[in-house]
């Protein structure tokens, strides 16, 4: 084991190796390689992912339940229960961006041994759409107007709309087929109450769920019906969840229990030591997940009466000042961060979207650390070094707060870009919430992070899939949370400029694909490198850690990390 | 009762907490809203609380009943989790045993070791014994679960890698092999929840003990000329009790509760666990049910405590 | 409090009251110094406690500052106790963390100690009041700590950051959530302890003679009680600084650059294979801390312990 790097990129080339398994030599009958351990700190909850949205959940029904189409490690479309994927040139997508047909192979069978129809198909539809069943990925179903079923092999999706882009619905880890006849009676408000269909849905995937507790432990066997011949190479499945990252971590790289764990959040220099155990490796990827600061555009003063702190009503009294945000953003050393808290699994980056490669913006100007020049924006702004070493105006400090979610990382983040701004003359009061508090969405607590009672925040995001319209389209004046809509809104900063709003509409109406990249990065840049609105320090990638006798992984960050668990097998 | 869940139940509402918070930020708010909407969890707090109430105390029996001897009563909608959709009561049962046997057995284990550990501590007071004993059980106090559990996982399992380091909770005795199994798995966290239990119930047994020690009632035990061993073992200790009984019955309780840094550690993945998980994802009727089965247990067995208070004390009277 | 020994030695108890205040706190003072654990504990103790006050102003590296470059650094001249894993220097963050954990400790223990042994003492002294409080304590045993620390925070951060400034609101926010969580045990085992001591003897007999209960309690109940009270205390302050460090870690407690003992002991786990200096320091400063608050609390004990004295 020579270092870190050469581990990575070893593991690298072995994933592109990997692509072909057959190749390989690793045929044979299905169930010959025994068990498989994976474990995830998080531990799932329930196995249908229409009644959950946690990753947890998504990952471990993963392997069960399966979608149409996935996305694969380079973010392309890939058929599963299809042909191959529609579009406009194959005549799988009208011309009028209306509707979308599906062609089911032929021959595919549920774990129970009964025939996978179009039927199933949409009655998903039916079963997510349903007003009252609280489905949890109803959004992938915006604008769907009605799933027909010409025959048992075709599925026509139409939309109410033209749709540029039609591949929500029945695509990725959060759409996956659920079986007609087990959920049949499970429609609507008593969706929560069929628990045995939810903890054991039926499905299409390489396993078969025996024994599930929830929160605790999952036990699968390979799916009988299977459609693929001398798959999935392992007999059973152990899904153990709890604990944190490092246990998991130790339980892979270290004591060898466990073959693979899923989001080692660990610091670089633990998870270096970890892999000198040689049981395991961590393996890394990037998607689109990125951690940023939120600026306030808005007064979060606690003097302003309640339901106008951190309204439109008062525009930000520091933050509202470009060059301030500007300063801010030059002041930070971003390569230091990603050194510190993520190592080879993050990147410095100055986009919102920094990823697929064609919709990203060529924005890089943020990446160098420049303390003068960001010292001179201030005093252009007319904030003056004053007596306590602090910048000042008209007698009022250079003082904001600074909140994120509680976990390590984050904490380490604060404290070192308290002190880039303590070099440009600015104070930081530091602040974290727990995680459920910041995240929840209680319009009650003054410490979520829609109602931003603080200057300055910072947590990560992304997107689902390779397009970002819905992600850039939330960043529209009307999406602001406010008093009006119960602090509920994804315009964290409330951003609001008419231009803006403008191109969030075109990109709804334009199917060209370059054009839609190109506004995507007008849009993009407009948040970030014309505004400083937002200011994304790092491109987040995903960290796993899998046994060195697991096989045929690939770490996607597309799709569900186990998107292929059913290509897995034991080096021998 | 009905007062303390009432009470539990305003705690938890007025916390804030969302059943959603969990949810990756893709999931975009309007659905975020049906989902609560869905579970009840915006209903006004009176209905919220009499609908609990009422499948706690009609519904569950109900289930149980027919599960348990066949009846056949009519059961309706059964209380529901938010985070698993599945009927709460189910959950708890399932998570009760693995409690009790780590927890229970390291209770046992700390009581075994804490009680003569405190007599003979306080009988040969500042003797070399009584100073170990003092030095380990006040580290064992200060030194918090979520280091020695780590530790003992470095030491056992990482680098001698005598025992797992994850706790398998699906694992079955059947035969010698795997009760051995079961009990090399659940060593470590025994031994770091019961150092923990017996360094407290020594200190108090200790304190108890010098207290009777020098009481009138030993010295003239010892002028009749009865034995010393029976003077310390039957008639002081027997006095001593009375605190270590509190502590005791005070701290049972929280067997059920689950240990929750020492389950979290080892992912024994027991009531403890279920209930942190529960607070952190807002699942109120989850957090309810525990914490108010936790209620019932502690007034239990306080009165329980008060029963034996009477025993080892006849003099004390309730009025 | 010399006359608790029952009416038998009342001339005894005659003789001492006649010179009892000095003679008093000298006896105490005399035995608690033939106690040798009690000398040494006070000993660190007091050490400790001065070094984390005036540490701090002369150690003067700010425990925030990050100095990327010399981080993971052992012991060197520069860096006594060397640097983390952002370069902030240990020596300096341990004393800081100190005066947080110390007071914490101290301040919550005193608040839950003096709840608990009020509540105690009057719950086992008065029989009408014993039901009341004792469900009164079962309720608080009962309520899940969390949401109900959630709920704490969530009401009084803003208002108490207000007007005590956001350290010191913290503080007192802390320091009161602790100690109004962790008063329970105390009152039980205080509460057990008067139930026994009620029929004694001497009680009965200091009753007869028509002694007020405000009098009784002060010169009879609380004097006997004190050695459960002195454990309690004792295990208090070690709790109160883990369970300082349980809510920071939350994102409950003081704000992220804040060192306290706890919270270093904490976030030092993942590195402990690595860097197993960085959970010794504030380990040992956790225990020694308490195992000196302990040898005290025991020669305390034994110097109020008339008959202990007697020995």
């Amino acid at each position: 084991m020579k270092s870190f790097k050469t581990l990575l990129l070893g593991t690298a080339a072995a994933m592109v190796a990997v692509s072909g398994v057959y190749a390989d030599g690793h045929e044979g009958k299905r169930g010959r390689d025994g068990e498989v351990k994976i474990i995830y700190w998080q531990a799932p909850s329930i196995l249908n992912p229409y009644l959950s949205g946690g990753t947890k959940d998504i990952e471990s029904a993963s392997m069960i339940v399966e979608p149409l189409a996935r996305f694969n490690d380079k973010g392309e479309l890939v058929p599963y229960l299809v042909e191959s994927i529609p579009t406009v040139e194959n005549g799988g997508v009208s011309a009028d961006l209306k509707t979308i047909t599906w062609k089911i192979k032929p021959g595919i069978k549920w774990s129970d041994g009964t025939d996978f129809t179009s039927a199933d198909v949409a009655f998903t539809a039916k079963y997510c759409m349903d007003p009252a069943g609280g489905c949890a990925q109803s959004a992938k179903f915006d604008g769907v107007d009605v799933v027909e079923t010409p025959d048992p092999l075709t599925v026509v999706v139409k939309f109410k709309e033209p749709k540029p882009v039609p591949y929500a619905a029945f695509v990725g880890g959060q759409s996956p087929i659920i079986q007609a006849a087990q959920f049949a009676e499970c429609l609507g408000a008593k969706a929560p109450e069929c628990t045995e269909a939810n903890f054991g849905p039926i499905g299409t995937g390489p396993f078969v769920v025996t024994n599930f507790k929830p929160n605790d432990v999952i036990q699968m066997k390979a799916n009988e019906n299977y459609r693929e011949e001398g798959k999935p190479a392992f007999a059973s499945v152990t899904f153990k969840g709890g604990g944190d990252a490092a246990a998991a971590g130790r339980a892979v790289m270290e004591t060898g229990e466990f073959d693979y764990a899923w989001n080692m959040q660990l610091a670089p220099d633990v998870l270096k030591k970890m892999a000198e155990g040689g049981k395991g490796v961590p393996i890394s990827a990037f998607g689109t997940l990125v951690e940023r600061l939120e600026m306030n555009m808005t007064d979060p003063s606690p003097s302003l009466p309640e339901g106008e702190r951190s309204t439109a009503k008062h525009p930000h009294p520091i933050l509202s000042d470009e060059r301030v945000r500007r300063a801010l953003s030059m002041a930070i050393d971003r390569p230091l961060l990603v050194e510190i808290g993520y190592g080879q699994a993050g990147r410095p980056t100055c986009n919102l979207v920094p990823a697929p490669q064609a919709w990203a913006s060529d924005n890089t100007a943020c990446l160098t650390q420049d303390i003068e020049g960001a010292k001179k924006l201030l005093e252009d702004a007319g904030w003056k070094v004053g007596g306590s070493g602090f910048r000042e105006k008209d007698g009022k400090v250079l003082k904001l707060t600074y909140q994120t979610s509680t976990n390590a990382v984050r904490q380490d983040f604060q404290a070192i870009i308290k002190q880039n701004w303590k070099d440009i003359g600015v104070d930081t009061e530091l602040r974290n919430i727990s995680g459920s508090v910041f995240f929840g969405g209680d319009p009650a607590s003054p410490d979520t992070f829609q109602k931003f009672y603080a200057d300055v925040e910072m947590y990560a995001n992304n997107f689902d899939g390779t397009d970002p319209e819905q992600y850039l389209t939330q960043y529209t004046c009307e999406k602001a949370p406010r008093p009006e809509t119960q602090w509920q809104g994804e315009n964290i900063n409330r951003y609001c400029n008419a231009e803006y709003d403008k191109l969030a509409v075109e990109l709804g109406k334009t199917a060209e694909l370059s054009k839609r990249q190109e506004l995507a990065k007008r849009m993009n840049d407009m948040l970030t490198k014309d505004s400083m609105t937002i200011v994304p320090l790092v491109d987040r990638g995903r960290v796993s850690a899998a046994s060195v006798t697991l096989g045929g992984i690939v770490l996607n960050t597309w799709d569900s990390e186990l998107w292929n668990v059913a290509d897995w097998y034991r080096k021998k | 009762m009905l007062f303390i869940s009432l009470v539990i139940f305003l705690v938890i509402k007025l916390s804030p907490s969302d059943p959603t918070a969990g949810l990756p930020l893709t999931i975009p708010p309007d659905v975020r809203e049906k989902i609560r909407e869905s579970l009840g969890f915006n209903d006004p707090f009176h209905i919220q609380f009499l609908l609990w109430l009422k499948q706690l105390v009609y519904t569950e029996p109900k289930f149980w009943m027919n599960k348990l001897w066949g009846t056949d009563f009519e059961v309706g909608q059964r209380m529901i989790s938010y985070a698993t959709r599945s009927p709460v009561m189910d959950l708890v049962v399932q998570r009760i045993p693995q409690t009790l046997w780590v927890v229970g057995i390291s209770y046992i284990v700390g009581i075994l070791i804490a009680v003569p550990l405190g007599i003979i501590s306080a009988y040969k007071q500042y003797s070399i014994f009584d100073q170990i004993g003092t030095f380990i059980s006040m580290i064992g106090f200060s030194v918090p679960t979520f280091f020695t559990g780590v530790l003992m996982i470095l030491l056992f399992s990482v680098t001698l890698g005598w025992f797992p380091s994850i706790y398998d909770t699906t694992h079955e005795i059947t035969d010698w092999n795997s009760f051995l199994f079961q009990v090399k798995q659940s060593i470590m966290p025994i031994m770091v929840l019961g150092l923990f239990n017996a360094a407290q119930i020594s200190r108090y047994m200790r304190a108890s003990m010098l207290e009777n020690l020098t009481q009138d009632y030993v010295r003239t035990a010892r002028a009749k000329g009865v034995k010393e061993r029976s003077v310390v073992l039957v008639h002081v200790l027997r006095n001593s009790m009375i605190p270590v009984v509190t502590v005791i019955a005070l701290n049972l309780p929280s067997v059920f509760g689950g240990a929750l840094i020492t389950e979290q550690v080892f992912q024994v993945n027991g009531l403890g666990q279920l209930l942190i998980l529960a607070i952190q994802g807002g699942d109120v009727p989850v957090v309810q049910t525990v914490t108010v089965i936790f209620a019932v247990l502690i007034v239990l067995f306080s009165l329980i405590a008060d029963v034996l208070y009477g025993m080892l004390d006849p003099r004390i009277r309730y009025d | 409090m010399t006359d608790q020994s029952t009416a038998i030695r009342s001339d005894d108890a005659l003789r001492e009251a006649v010179s009892e205040h000095r003679s008093l706190s000298r006896d105490v003072w005399n035995q608690f110094k033939s106690h040798k654990g009690a000398l040494i504990g006070s000993f660190i103790f007091f050490g400790i406690l001065i070094a984390v006050m005036i540490g701090p102003f002369l150690w003067t590296i700010d425990p925030t500052f990050v100095d990327i470059r010399s981080r993971n650094q052992g012991a060197s001249l520069a860096h006594p106790f060397g640097t983390d894993q952002l370069g902030r220097d240990l020596l300096a963050r341990i004393l800081q963390g100190g005066r947080i954990s110390m007071a914490v400790g101290l301040v919550a223990m005193f608040i839950a100690v003096l709840l608990g042994t009020a509540i105690g003492v009057l719950a086992g002294f008065f029989s009408k009041l014993d039901g009341p409080l004792m469900r009164f304590t079962d309720l608080f045993l009962s309520l899940p700590l969390l949401p109900l620390l959630l709920v704490i925070v969530t009401l009084f951060r803003e208002p108490l950051s207000a007007s005590f400034g956001p350290e010191g609101g913290i503080f007192i926010l802390m320091v009161s959530a602790i100690g109004i969580t962790s008063w329970m045990q105390t009152a039980r085992v205080v509460r057990s302890e008067v139930l026994v001591l009620k029929e004694r003897e001497f009680v009965l007999a200091a009753r007869s003679i028509g002694t007020p209960p405000r009098r009784m309690i002060s010169r009879h109940i609380l004097p006997n009680v004190i050695s459960p009270i002195l454990v309690s205390a004792t295990l208090g302050i070690a709790n109160a600084i883990i369970t300082e460090s349980a809510l920071s870690f939350l994102g409950l407690g003081f704000p992220p650059d804040f060192p306290t003992w706890g919270r270093l002991l904490f976030d030092a786990i993942d590195y402990m294979p690595q860097y197993p200096m960085w959970v010794v320091y504030p380990g040992l400063a956790i225990s020694l801390t308490v195992l000196s608050v302990n040898y005290m609390g025991d020669g305390l004990r034994d110097a109020l312990d008339p008959r202990a004295r007697d020995r």
